[in-house]
């Protein structure tokens, strides 16, 4: 790919970022550390602060206290124009009045109008629409506009991109197809990435880190792989995938009282003298070898078929009241109408929160 | 904080006036009648061809108003035709400059200011009279008036249109001639019978006949120019001449004290006791401020100015505002006929 | 790392055009609306010799049996018309929202006629169809002059701006709640009761509030045809221009000024209980064809529509007979403007200066204002009182307006005082006194935007300016038009703040009615009247034709424009 398509990414820091509204506080010293190059995605639920902090960032909210550094610049009181960004809304925002060509064309004052007309074209080829410079953005497809505002992000050069949820308008469909594509190019491109979005799955798909965000705070910045199987904290166990909860009291270093049963743990699953256990329903299994450890009688409650996997919520015998889910192989599912069956809850799955 | 907005202004100001005429800007305050206007302008101007008219015309009252009003900051130059009974209070208030026209010797000595130099000179009479139309009085059977008394007849319930004299010279002259001729006491008798049959009181002095001359109230107290004016046009009038004896007022000419253009006022004043300009005034006018020039209006009987009652100016210009308060608390908006509605 | 040069200058430029332009917007409004309203006020309030003002004065006006005729008369008349006005034109609009009745296009331009010239034009045309010659007298027992004369004029005057109110208010609907309705076996009684006059009767209140403001404040009616019939409007006006009593102007201006302010809250506080009741999914009704419902329907637009045609008919004719009654041969007579009061053709050229400079300035600093306010984050403080300011004019009618100009410019030592009697200062107050409605379009239009445009043009680096430019306008070019239309068409009319500012040199055509009227030449009135008319037609027809064709060429874009 050619490398004067953009200039490389330049890290980016945010540092005790503070911001309220009124009685609200939408980010509550949020500092991150984005390498240059590195695609980050923030994650969290609506009203987490994942957007209020991209809009700063981007200077559209100016923050009531911290930093922002873009390369080795201080940008925190800079005004948008003068950050160095581009930016993809969920709308796209692009200009229905100007050609795909002007819109691409827009921030690229100061430069010649060949100039202008190469760089245009040098998008375009980029995102593969080459031919459509002439079209209104009304006449484009949702995919084809979102690589019309996406290119029209880059021509500046930028040496850092905004996303903001980019893919919510699209139908699932083509999301996932979309989501490849833009990963390809950003990696391609190099350049230093931050996107916002409320689903996991692009997050996973998407990012070389996530920083989970609820209530204002980070509350886990990590690689997709350790925030799904190491989850720091229960919100970002139970926002990412699914899980069950057990309740607990310590019995010694290595074991746990849940209901009538005694489950050992892993060395490292955690402290806490009593609280709750995390396990991922597609670490337990069901009917297993005997030798297995922390294998519980259960009764069956209900199986769901979801094609490439089965679903089975289930009770252990000695916490009843307490439905669980595992998730399986359609091939382990217990024969029908077994309705008593053995699960194994292995101690490395089990991890411990106060 | 006003100083940078003074700055402001004084830009702008110099776009929204012509600064840079060559010629006197002179502002006329006038209750003349419009069509006049221009003719008088026109012949003034061609004997000074160094000065431009700026006409602020309204009627009598609002007029006189508006001059007392701007006092403390007079915005006209000059008055060319407005009620000497007006022009008479003005004096009173010290806002005239007294000047002695050029041909002062030729005016009259009753239509002049007693004062020597005179604050104003008069130009021409003009006296009330009711206009009658003859077509609506025939369709509706009413007899023709021929005196004061006879308006307050019940036949003419709701056909009489008068002006309100606090907004009409015309109207102030009606009242001021009914009080001089029937007494204090009989005078306000009389208005008070006059009000139950009037139909309208509207604001100016001339629209009372115009009224008439449309049928649409068939009697319209005026003054005789607007009727000679309508009838020369076609209208079914009859000017009466009441046989009590006519109101009437002189228009008068003064110069307007503390003038930044007083040699422009001068001429203006001098123009308008000329003969020339009487010539222009016996178009319009039966009676006027030089004796001989007049000639008889065909419309008019030829003892017209004999009809002139005796009229006391300096009680007039004295009374008026009692008069106007005592004539609103009677008349203006207690109309009982309305308030049944 | 350097910045860029152009993005330092961009930078420059935009603080200079946001915070510059909001500076300038607080200043103008300053000037234009807040302190002649506190003229007013101090007016009113102070007792210099002469003038009818001071709290003595205030309270020996108000104590006064005029007074309460006055105050008694003005409140009888409002109220009728609007109890007459807002039936009439609820089911009118009902007929062109609600129905399958042909040729709507036609009603509604018919319906905006009143709207195209002064409101003296009903009362002259009621003199020549119901005055003692008038050619329908026959039908009235009485005379026009009076209470009745001013409650049709005002009917007529006020109708297209109630109209306007209850035609928005009822386009309005979301198709699935009648669906649901007759779903469940409701008639089209019960489902008006249950759905149409809900969501409507807050409009019906606004309209009743407008149309009793409007007619309470109104004197071009009532000195037409009010015969002795007199009313507080009427009464400010002969204060300030007759006898020249500022004090007692201000005393009734501010009397005036109380149902305006209290429709205003009320109107306030009711939106802001209900909110908004229409969700963005909401289906578009679609009526369902009815032949007894739209005959009737249709019939009564007809007879309305007929009204207004034989009014604004006879106002025309009228202008063109050359001695009425006697004389019903036609001419062009009364056109010789320049032989009669008035003021003549200058005053019609200078309505037409007027109402372009109005039109044009007015648009471009309402809407550039609007744009300030709506899509820039900072200077919190600033966009309030702006937003607090530019509503001010909508509760403080045309009459108040004009009286707190006259006592604010013409104060002795303020430096403003040039301007008095200018064309810049009747300019500058027919756009204060239409500044609300206009904004508000400009805000509507604005608020349909992508909320985005304006980061996205950030984050690229473009000035603001060059982005309101260069896209801003060209999406809102038809809502644009309409302002310049709005307000060319009100400075082509309004008589109401313009009859205390104009001088010899700055007479308007409007206030040339009024004097011609005074002075008994009604036919000139008619014919100014019609010209007026005429104009305000022709000049809407044409930025119609405009504004369709700037959607035409712009079709490509706009059919299936994204976030709009």
């Amino acid at each position: 790919m050619n490398t004067a398509l953009t200039q490389p990414g330049a890290p980016m820091k945010v540092r005790g970022i503070q911001k309220r509204f009124g009685a609200f506080t939408a980010l509550d010293n949020v500092s991150l550390d984005v390498a240059a190059g590195e695609l980050v995605c923030l994650l969290g639920p609506s009203g987490c602060g994942k957007t209020t902090l991209l809009r700063c960032i981007a200077g559209l909210e100016r923050q009531d206290s911290g930093e922002l550094y873009l390369g080795d610049r201080d940008v925190s009181l800079l005004p948008p124009q003068a950050r160095d960004y581009g930016i993809l809304f969920q709308s796209y925002a692009l200009f229905p009045n100007l050609t795909v060509e002007a819109n691409i064309g827009y921030g690229l004052t100061g430069s010649g109008r060949d100039e202008v007309r190469q760089r245009v074209g040098q998008m375009l080829e980029l995102v593969g629409l080459v031919g459509s410079e002439k079209k209104y953005p009304g006449q484009l497809s949702g995919g084809q506009q979102q690589r019309v505002a996406l290119a029209r992000a880059l021509a500046p050069a930028p040496s850092l991109l905004l996303l903001d949820e980019p893919m919510s308008a699209l139908d699932a469909r083509v999301r996932e197809h979309l989501c490849t594509e833009l990963r390809q190019l950003q990696r391609c491109l190099g350049i230093t990435t931050l996107m916002v979005t409320h689903n996991q799955d692009e997050a996973m798909l998407m990012a070389d880190r996530i920083a989970v965000m609820n209530n204002g705070k980070v509350e886990q910045y990590a690689t997709p792989q350790e925030i799904y199987d190491r989850p720091a904290t229960p919100f970002v166990a139970e926002f990412v995938g699914q899980g069950n909860w057990l309740p607990f009291s310590r019995n010694s270093a290595s074991h746990a009282q849940v209901g009538g049963m005694n489950m050992r743990l892993a060395d490292d699953a955690g402290m806490a003298k009593s609280g709750r256990l995390f396990c991922r329903p597609e670490a337990i299994s069901v009917n297993p070898p005997v030798h297995e450890e922390n294998l519980f009688p259960a009764k069956v409650r209900e199986i769901t078929f979801l094609g490439n996997r089965c679903r089975m919520s289930f009770e252990l015998e000695q916490l009843p009241g307490h439905p669980l889910l595992a998730e399986l192989a359609p091939e382990a599912m217990p024969r029908l109408g077994a309705q008593h069956i053995w699960v194994a809850l292995p101690p490395r799955s089990l991890q411990v929160f106060a | 904080m006003f100083k940078p907005l003074a700055l402001v202004a004084a830009v702008l100001t110099a776009f929204s006036v012509n600064a840079f005429a060559a010629k006197t800007e002179l502002t006329v305050y006038t209750a003349l009648e419009a069509e006049q206007l221009k003719t008088y302008k026109k012949a003034f101007e061609q004997a000074n061809p160094d000065v431009e008219i700026k006409w602020v015309r309204d009627s009598t009252g609002i007029i006189t108003a508006k001059l007392l009003a701007e006092k403390d900051r007079p915005q006209a130059d000059a008055v060319w035709g407005l009620a000497a009974s007006s022009l008479a209070i003005l004096d009173q208030q010290g806002m005239l400059d007294n000047y002695a026209p050029k041909d002062l010797d030729k005016i009259g000595k009753n239509y002049r200011d007693a004062a020597n130099p005179p604050a104003w000179v008069g130009m021409d009479v003009w006296a009330a009279t009711i206009c009658f139309n003859t077509v609506e009085a025939e369709k509706q059977g009413l007899t023709k008036p021929v005196s004061w008394q006879d308006l307050t007849k019940p036949e003419y319930k709701g056909k009489i249109v008068m002006p309100n004299p606090a907004s009409s010279g015309t109207g102030f002259l009606d009242v001021s001639a009914w009080l001089q001729t029937f007494g204090d006491k009989q005078g306000w008798q009389y208005m008070d019978d006059l009000h139950q049959n009037i139909g309208q009181y509207v604001h100016s002095g001339s629209k009372p006949c115009k009224l008439a001359a449309s049928g649409e109230f068939p009697i319209g107290i005026s003054f005789e120019y607007p009727a000679v004016q309508l009838k020369r046009q076609g209208a079914p009038l009859d000017i009466i001449l009441p046989k009590e004896g006519l109101g009437w007022d002189i228009e008068a000419t003064a110069v307007i004290k503390g003038t930044a253009h007083k040699d422009a006022a001068q001429k203006l004043a001098d123009f308008s006791a000329s003969p020339a300009a009487m010539e222009l005034y016996k178009d319009n006018f039966a009676v006027l401020a030089q004796p001989g020039i007049a000639k008889p209006q065909t419309e008019l009987p030829a003892d017209y100015e004999q009809r002139l009652i005796k009229n006391d100016f300096a009680w007039a210009s004295k009374n008026r505002d009692s008069i106007l308060t005592e004539w609103r608390k009677r008349y203006d908006g207690k109309s009982e006929k309305v308030a049944g509605q | 790392m350097t910045l860029p040069r152009q993005v330092s200058r961009a930078e420059t430029g935009d603080r200079v055009f946001v915070v510059g332009g909001k500076l300038l917007w607080l200043l103008l409004l300053g000037i234009a609306v807040l302190m002649p309203l506190l003229a007013i006020f101090w007016r009113g309030f102070s007792s210099e010799a002469g003038q009818g003002g001071g709290l003595v004065a205030a309270r020996e006006l108000v104590t006064s049996a005029n007074f309460h005729w006055l105050l008694g008369n003005s409140l009888k008349v409002s109220l009728s018309v609007a109890a007459i006005v807002v039936p009439l034109a609820y089911l009118f609009a009902y007929a062109l929202q609600r129905t399958l009745i042909p040729g709507k296009a036609i009603w509604r331009g018919m319906s905006l006629l009143p709207l195209m010239a002064p409101s003296m034009l009903p009362g002259i045309a009621l003199v020549y169809l119901f005055g003692n010659q008038g050619m329908l007298r026959g039908l009235l027992s009485e005379n026009i002059y009076g209470f009745w004369g001013i409650v049709l004029g005002e009917v007529i005057y006020t109708f297209p701006h109630a109209l306007m109110i209850l035609l928005s208010a009822l386009s309005l609907a979301d198709a699935r709640l009648f669906d649901a309705a007759s779903s469940m076996g409701a008639s089209p009684a019960r489902a008006f009761r249950s759905i149409t006059w809900p969501a409507t009767r807050q409009a019906v209140f606004a309209a009743f509030c407008l149309v009793f403001t409007l007619t309470i404040t109104d004197f071009g009616v009532p000195v037409v045809v009010g015969g002795d019939y007199q009313v507080l409007a009427l009464e400010a006006y002969k204060a300030v221009v007759g006898q020249q009593q500022f004090g007692r102007g201000a005393l009734i201006g501010m009397v005036l000024l109380l149902p305006a302010l209290f429709s205003f809250g009320v109107d306030a506080w009711l939106r802001r209980r209900h909110g908004d009741s229409m969700s963005g999914r909401a289906q578009v009704f679609q009526p369902v064809p009815s032949a007894l419902r739209d005959a009737c329907y249709l019939t009564i637009v007809l007879l309305i529509c007929a009204v207004l045609l034989l009014v604004f008919g006879m106002a025309v004719y009228s202008s063109l007979v050359k001695f009425w009654p006697y004389n019903l041969s036609l001419s062009l007579n009364h056109y010789q403007f320049e032989d009669t009061a008035g003021g003549g053709w200058l005053a019609y050229r200078n309505s037409l200066t007027l109402a372009l400079c109005t039109a044009l300035i007015g648009s471009v600093l309402i809407f550039t204002g609007a744009y300030l306010m709506e899509k820039t984050k900072g200077q919190k403080g600033l966009n309030l009182a702006l937003r607090m300011l530019s509503f001010v004019p909508m509760a403080v009618p045309g009459l108040v307006l004009g009286l707190g100009y006259v006592f604010f410019f013409n104060l002795n030592g303020n430096p403003l005082h040039v301007f008095y009697g200018t064309m810049t200062l009747l300019v500058v107050c027919t756009i204060a006194h239409y500044l609300t409605t206009a904004q508000m379009t400009a805000t509507t239009a604005l608020r349909q935007l992508d909320a985005e445009f304006e980061a996205a043009a950030l984050s690229l680096k473009a000035p603001l300016y060059r982005h309101y430019l260069k896209v801003t306008v060209p999406i809102c070019l038809p809502a644009l038009l309409d302002i310049v239309r709005y307000l060319f068409v009100s400075a082509m009319t309004t008589v109401s703040a313009a009859i205390f500012l104009y001088s010899p040199d700055t007479i308007l055509a409007a206030v040339a009615v009024l004097n011609m009227d005074d002075a008994g030449n009604v036919g000139g009135a008619a014919a100014m009247s019609t010209l007026i008319l005429f104009t305000s037609a022709g000049v809407s027809l044409l930025l119609a034709w405009a504004s369709r064709g700037a959607l035409r060429r712009s079709q490509a874009w706009r059919q299936t424009a994204p976030g709009q």
